[in-house]
């Protein structure tokens, strides 16, 4: 009922800044997200909760002046290599903040750029702890992998009581091998046994690693990757005929996922942010408006599935608004002394940052099952930690 | 019967998988034993041959659009040698193969355009993208038509070069490529079929290896690419046996490696390979001794 109301209050302020006077003035805030590369579709998601909230409420008031909010997105490529130039595009476009990234690779590696420039950063959903480790600068609105990682083991021995579980992940992905090192710690501190693999970049060929799962006799298989090799490590592992559990953490949460285990024989369970349907009247809203456009259709992934992504890029960009107001100024020292003590209740849940790191202080994973038949995600539990 | 078991997996993975590099690898060999020159844009045809299919199955039944595919993939290759290397023919190697390098970005980047850079799933083709069980292993029918697809490809083309007019014609230009013009021979309808030739088992290739990996994204043809023109250095680059021979030693031994729990190395070991070919024996496994032109 409070973020109803809270989005009602915000739409009648646009409404009413709009009726006053057309401001003259214009905030930037920084998108840095990828459009391309392994991370594209779900970088694309991302961008579409923030375009959407920005469509809801294009206007802030800042100490006392109406500014226009307009959104700078940059492509970071999902590479570590070419994610600092787009990073400092964005700076020497004048941005007071920056929104992402998706992935925490590319967010790591821009980090240094925006901390030179003093532009505070919100991160999305990176959940890799190094992002906000050690600087002032970087803030971020989800949970973390050493959280997930153990949500998705005590999920794992609870629910499949699996004993031994097989951990693939990427060669050189921070996210990747950080998560699946977080869920081998807490799994082994279970009792459980981890066969641990890695493949490296553009490798396309999943059989080998599926092959050896089944020849470990593994009884869930943990694959923290990005959709794209999520792709074809559903689609190998549906080929060879594989039935225990595949488990993701939250780049998984895909329509992407979706379409390429829709009609096959394969259990798929994600931790993510945000469940479908946990407030009906955003769901509506966003459907309405991605549907409204067929770009925004196809940065969707063609259909109007609200990725948990999407709901946080949204609240992401109400969080930075919060802080502007909250600094009262568009200088971006101002606006990063701010977001400490900025708190906001989104979609996604109250949002407010810890005094060391500037992380979400959440506690909650939402646990859902991709369902094979309608090619729809279904909600299975909320999952805290032990 | 249990190492059997455990291990039939990963050959038959290997096997597939070196079936697919040996049809992308001929086209390189084939190339390079006419033109000398490396064409690093053929990659990325195969790239391409795979989202033509994506985007035809859009709107045309599986059964034209597959003709269509091969069509289309052997035009792109009859054209990228048209515009891009035949003005090039009497300039420095060095020049073509820099515009070799220019086509394969720019079909990437056009690629990049097209798909706004996310992964198209591939469709599933009938009858080879089903699941079948051979003895232990279950695993898509593709692998297994893969080897014996691409052997049989193998034997018409050699019958093609041993036993034909046109394979006659580009024996005598891989040979020499001046006295072959003087002969009478028309170099570049010779050339041109080298590339309709190398481009039509490049589709094939894309047909088969996409099934097996059912994504496509606009780099995907730069690892098998590689990896082909590895197999073609390995087996030594002009040599069609030479070419498939290693392709298959390629897929194999790399799967081997990643069955041995040693996946972080599997990539590695590919290149290693070649270092250590190309240092023991330059000419690789069947290559011919290099003689030098006067």
């Amino acid at each position: 009922m409070k973020k109803a109301a809270a989005l009602a209050a915000c739409a009648a302020l646009c409404f009413a800044s709009v009726m006053s006077v057309s401001a003259a003035e214009t905030v930037k805030i920084g998108v840095y997200e990828p459009a391309s590369g392994d991370n594209g579709a779900g970088g694309k998601q991302e961008v579409l909760g923030m375009q959407f909230a920005n469509s809801v409420c294009p206007t802030v008031e800042i100490g006392g002046t109406e500014y226009d909010v307009e959104l700078v997105i940059v492509d970071n490529e999902s590479s570590n290599e070419k994610g600092p130039t787009a990073a400092s595009q964005l700076v020497s476009e004048g941005v007071s903040v920056v929104l992402g990234s998706y992935g925490s690779g590319v967010s790591i590696a821009a980090s240094d750029i925006f901390a030179q420039a003093g532009v505070p950063a919100i991160g999305v959903t990176c959940t890799n702890p190094q992002v906000t480790e050690g600087n002032t600068h970087y803030f971020r609105i989800c949970f973390l992998d050493p959280f997930q990682g153990t949500v998705l083991a005590n999920f794992a021995a609870e629910n499949f009581e699996a004993k031994k579980a097989y951990v693939l992940t990427k060669l050189g992905d921070d996210y990747s091998t950080g998560l699946g090192f977080y869920f081998q710690q807490a799994f082994e501190g279970l009792g459980g046994e981890v066969v641990a693999d890695t493949f490296p970049e553009g490798n396309a060929d999943f059989t080998s690693y599926v092959t050896t799962a089944t020849n470990e006799g593994a009884d869930v298989i943990f694959a923290p990757v990005s959709t794209e090799a999520a792709q074809l490590i559903i689609d190998t592992a549906t080929s060879q005929g594989v039935t225990v559990p595949l488990l993701a953490g939250d780049t998984w949460d895909s329509n992407v996922i979706l379409n390429a285990a829709k009609g096959k024989d394969a259990q798929i369970y994600v931790t993510t942010f945000y469940q479908e349907g946990g407030d009906p009247e955003f769901d509506s809203s966003i459907k309405e408006w991605i549907n409204s456009d067929s770009t925004n259709l196809a940065n969707n992934g063609g259909d109007d599935t609200v990725a948990a992504v999407t709901a946080m890029g949204y609240d992401a960009y109400f969080t930075a608004l919060e802080a502007l107001k909250a600094a009262g100024s568009t200088d971006p020292a101002a606006v990063n002394e701010a977001l400490w003590g900025v708190t906001y209740s989104g979609v996604t849940g109250e949002i407010s940052f810890d005094e060391v790191n500037g992380d979400a202080n959440r506690d909650v994973a939402y646990v859902k099952v991709a369902n094979t038949e309608t090619g729809a995600w279904e909600f299975v539990a909320e999952q805290g930690v032990n | 019967m249990d190492f059997l078991s455990k291990n039939l997996s990963y050959l038959l993975a290997g096997v597939s998988v070196g079936g697919q590099y040996a049809l992308i690898a001929i086209g390189y060999t084939m190339v390079y034993g006419i033109l000398r020159l490396i064409n690093f844009a053929h990659g990325d045809i195969f790239t391409v041959a795979a989202l033509i299919l994506v985007y035809s199955t859009t709107i045309l039944p599986l059964y034209i659009a597959i003709p269509l595919v091969l069509v289309a993939t052997v035009a792109l290759g009859y054209i990228v040698e048209r515009v891009a290397y035949k003005p090039l023919r009497s300039a420095p190697r060095m020049s073509i193969m820099i515009s070799a390098i220019g086509v394969s970005y720019l079909l990437q980047n056009l690629a990049l355009y097209i798909t706004g850079g996310l992964a198209q799933t591939y469709p599933a083709i009938p009858i080879i993208s089903e699941s079948i069980k051979i003895g232990p292993a279950t695993t898509k029918v593709v692998t297994v038509v893969t080897p014996v697809l691409t052997i049989i490809l193998v034997i018409v083309l050699m019958w093609l070069i041993n036993h034909t007019k046109v394979g006659m014609a580009m024996r005598a230009v891989a040979n020499d490529f001046e006295t072959s013009r003087l002969m009478g021979i028309k170099v570049d309808n010779v050339i041109s079929v080298t590339f309709v030739i190398g481009s039509f088992l490049a589709a094939v290739g894309s047909l088969l290896y996409f099934t097996n990996y059912a994504s496509v994204v606009p780099t995907s043809g730069a690892m098998p690419g590689l990896k082909a023109f590895v197999a073609a250095v390995f087996g030594g680059i002009g040599s069609i046996p030479g070419a498939v021979i290693g392709a298959f030693i390629i897929g194999i031994c790399e799967n081997i490696i990643k069955g041995l729990g040693w996946t972080t190395f599997s990539d590695a070991f590919t290149f290693a390979l070649l270092i250590v070919v190309l240092i023991v024996k330059p000419t690789g496994l069947f290559g011919e001794k290099a003689t030098d032109k006067v």
